[in-house]
């Protein structure tokens, strides 16, 4: 994977939430790590309102950075309708995959997921029948085809019957430990893709300096 | 002047008669104007006299034809032309003549033979292009062909009536004074007459290029009509006297003139002034023509003549085939080539005249000849329809369109009335779509301006039904119309339904009464020019406000689609409070509150479900 001593991984953080005003935990895990050093954030719906994406300035995006993290809502399983968009248009042949392409490779995938139910109805005889894990395949698919490696996801879970106050600032500090533990190099990596959700135990993966 | 009147009724009359049913009958209009000419002709109802007369002076409309289609052969296209004008006009009029010549030369002495060897090889320009014209086939490539032979022929007029004198051999009167009523340039010693030739031909070229613009845009700043007229009429008279003068053919002045002007902006407004000129012109000259068929003559010499013409459409064909053969024209395309040019043309009569008063041709040579030439004329608009009935074969035309598109990428397939604020940005997204559009506008000075930028602008009131044809309305799919001024828009559109039904519209309204104005007459692609704009500048101000900007976006679109919605219901009921004769102040305000009461009732469920908190994910 990644030499420990080599100093900083760029993170870019692709923001995903068509209204972004009406969800309070994305905005606070958002405010997290806004303005961090090395973390660039692109909000996909208020750059491409019209989801005209333009997908030179979004390749170039990715090109400039080590990790990329999406950062969205669960929507019907999936994600909003703009990121498969993005997906569609910016993942070009010869450029992300494709035996010519290396553009992307051992860049960090990750996706930071807001979802309604919480983790046991994410269960084989759960309410919604399938794991998280289960469920993000496709992108765990893409990620592998584009050379990229495969982080399990950030998960905000159960956030329906609404999360107490508390509860939300936490995740906001987890979701930042996280992200710096990425880009300083102190989260392991290996030990974090054995993980079901990458925050069920920051402590256990993050170094510390 | 009686008289006068009295004939030029007769031939209009003649010609509003035989043109329309020999349409009809699908024998096309130069077949319709020959055939009134024979008939109030000398051998027919003997309605006319002084028929050399007309003739001589009708063959203006010649001049004028070779304005019109050098305005329609911009300098770059006629570059390009330059080795089928070469290539296939020298070796057509070359091998014409040496086999016509060779023909006489059973019966005439050489010099006699060699004579009427180069004036038969012409064919007939006027004919022939007026006929390509109505069949829609002058940009098809064999069209192409055919007119870069009858443009060859033109230029090589010149050296012949330079090179007739040389061959005569009969003592002649001295009646061969031929040129100008300004000064003789044959008075001139060589070097001057050269210098002098080159001077008039270099001043048409700088006047089209420099002098030209300026002043048409100063002549239609004025907005009166009939000065534009009589400036584009006073262009074409005075530059075939200047090569009258020089001893070149007017034609050719003209012609050039017309290649020059036909980047300019004024070009369709030239076209459209002058057509009605050239064509009444030219329909007189084919009845002069028609009635100058001598039947006594014909009568007595019946075999001779006879014999005569089919020799001169035989070996005139033969040759074409064969320059058709070595040019590589595909079959059907060398059949059309070699039908449409083996006529004798109008020049004959010219040179034939020409060559009898320098005592090249004796007069009982030349009378049978013309008389030959005159029925090969009266034959070639109907080897036109045997070609198309029998070689081109029910798909022959549409072969030879099909394979126009793929030749002439210029066409254009859009016309854009009016290029003012809207019409100008409107412009630019079509072209940076790949769709070129004739752009119309009555401004001179904005048609300028734009120009200067690179815009195919031209000048000209959009609601004339002959600029529109200029425009290429037949061949358009689409029109815009961007005018401002709602009336005249509704004019444009009215005038377009009519005459071209074909004619897709899209049109900008300038506000919702003009858009009911534009709904009246069925149209119903209509934008409102500032609802755009309004709903943009919202969309942004919301985002200002802290909306997020997909929602604004959205909300936008919803909006809008609303509106779109409730347009018919708004427009039912402005047209029924119409009929209370209320002002049209009140009106307005009728208007507005409806529109307010429709937004209020206008459903935002679909707003307010969207992405919120009774989303279960979110």
């Amino acid at each position: 994977m990644r030499n420990p001593d080599y100093p900083m991984r760029k993170i870019l953080i692709q923001f995903v939430h068509p209204a972004r005003s009406r969800s309070k935990i994305n905005n606070t895990l958002r405010a997290a790590v806004e303005g961090l050093d090395g973390v660039t954030i692109n909000d996909l719906y208020a750059t491409y309102p019209d989801f005209l994406i333009d997908v030179q300035r979004e390749q170039q995006l990715c090109e400039e950075h080590d990790a990329i993290i999406f950062q969205h809502p669960l929507y019907w399983y999936s994600t909003p309708s703009i990121m498969k968009e993005w997906l569609d248009l910016v993942l070009e042949h010869g450029w992300a995959y494709g035996s010519q392409a290396s553009l992307l490779k051992g860049k960090l995938f990750l996706q930071a997921i807001t979802a309604g139910g919480d983790d046991s109805t994410y269960r084989k005889d759960g309410y919604n029948e399938f794991s998280l894990r289960e469920l993000i395949s496709p992108y765990r698919a893409t990620a592998k085809l584009c050379n990229m490696v495969w982080l399990p996801p950030f998960a905000v879970l159960g956030i329906h019957r609404g999360l107490p106050e508390e509860e939300i600032k936490m995740h906001g500090e987890d979701y930042r430990r996280m992200v710096i533990g990425l880009r300083d190099g102190t989260l392991d990596i290996e030990q974090g893709r054995k993980e079901d959700y990458l925050n069920n135990d920051l402590h256990a993966i993050i170094r510390r300096p | 002047m009686e008289h006068f009147l009295l004939q030029l009724f007769i031939f209009l009359a003649a010609a509003a008669i035989a043109v329309p049913i020999a349409k009809k009958l699908g024998l096309g209009s130069v077949l319709g104007y020959l055939i009134a000419g024979i008939i109030i002709g000398p051998f027919g109802l003997s309605l006319i006299a002084d028929i050399e007369e007309v003739m001589h002076f009708t063959e203006f409309g010649v001049v004028m034809m070779l304005f019109l289609v050098g305005l329609e052969l911009k300098p770059s296209l006629l570059w390009q032309m330059r080795t089928p004008i070469v290539g296939m006009g020298g070796l057509q009029v070359a091998l014409s003549s040496v086999l016509i010549s060779g023909f006489s030369l059973l019966y005439l002495p050489w010099q006699q033979a060699v004579a009427v060897g180069i004036i038969l090889s012409l064919s007939s320009t006027a004919i022939v292009l007026q006929t390509l014209r109505e069949k829609g086939l002058m940009n098809t490539s064999p069209g192409r062909s055919i007119f870069s032979v009858l443009l060859f022929q033109d230029l090589a007029v010149i050296p012949m009536l330079a090179v007739l004198p040389l061959l005569a051999t009969i003592a002649m009167l001295d009646d061969g004074h031929h040129g100008s009523i300004f000064f003789d340039i044959s008075s001139l010693p060589g070097y001057l007459r050269i210098l002098v030739t080159l001077l008039a031909i270099s001043s048409i070229f700088l006047l089209g290029k420099f002098a030209g613009r300026p002043m048409f845009r100063t002549i239609a700043a004025t907005r009166v009509r009939e000065i534009f007229v009589a400036a584009a009429l006073a262009l074409v008279v005075g530059i075939s006297l200047l090569m009258t003068a020089v001893g070149l053919s007017p034609a050719l002045g003209t012609f050039l003139a017309g290649v020059v002007l036909a980047d300019s902006e004024y070009r369709h407004e030239l076209e459209s002034d002058i057509e009605p000129f050239k064509g009444l012109l030219l329909g007189i000259f084919f009845i002069s023509i028609g009635a100058s068929l001598n039947f006594t003559l014909i009568g007595e010499e019946i075999l001779l003549i006879a014999g005569l013409s089919i020799a001169l459409i035989g070996l005139k064909w033969l040759v074409l085939v064969v320059t058709g053969f070595l040019f590589k024209m595909a079959k059907k395309e060398r059949s059309l080539f070699a039908i449409a040019l083996a006529q004798g043309g109008e020049f004959a009569f010219v040179l034939f005249q020409f060559s009898r008063t320098n005592g090249v041709l004796p007069a009982q040579t030349i009378e049978p000849l013309i008389s030959a030439v005159a029925i090969s004329m009266f034959l070639a608009p109907l080897l036109f329809l045997a070609h198309d009935k029998f070689i081109a074969g029910p798909h022959g035309a549409e072969d030879v369109q099909r394979e126009a598109d793929t030749i002439d990428h210029g066409e254009h397939r859009v016309i854009l009335a009016g290029f003012g604020r809207l019409g100008t940005d409107l412009g630019r997204f079509l072209i940076s779509a790949g769709i070129k559009p004739v752009i119309l506008d009555h401004d001179a000075a904005n048609v300028d301006i734009l120009r200067k930028f690179g815009f195919e602008v031209y000048y000209g009131d959009i609601t004339r039904l002959d600029l529109l044809e200029a425009a290429g309305a037949d061949e358009a799919e689409l029109l815009i119309v961007t005018i401002g001024d709602k009336d005249k828009a509704s004019e444009l559109v009215e005038l377009v339904q009519k005459h071209y039904p074909h004619l897709k519209i899209a049109a900008n309204a300038a506000d919702r009464s003009a858009a009911y104005q534009l709904m009246d007459l069925g149209i119903t692609v209509i934008r409102r020019e500032t609802f755009g704009s309004a709903l943009s500048l919202g969309q942004e101000s919301l985002k200002l406000l802290g909306v997020d900007p997909y929602e604004a976006y959205r909300l936008k679109r919803i909006f809008r689609k609303k509106d779109e919605e409730m347009m018919p219901e708004l427009y039912r009921m402005h047209r029924e409070d119409e009929d209370q004769y209320i002002s049209m102040y009140q009106k307005h305000n009728i208007d507005l509150e409806e529109l307010m009461r429709l937004d209020q009732n206008a459903d935002t469920e679909e707003l307010d479900k969207a992405w919120t908190a009774k989303n279960p994910e979110m």
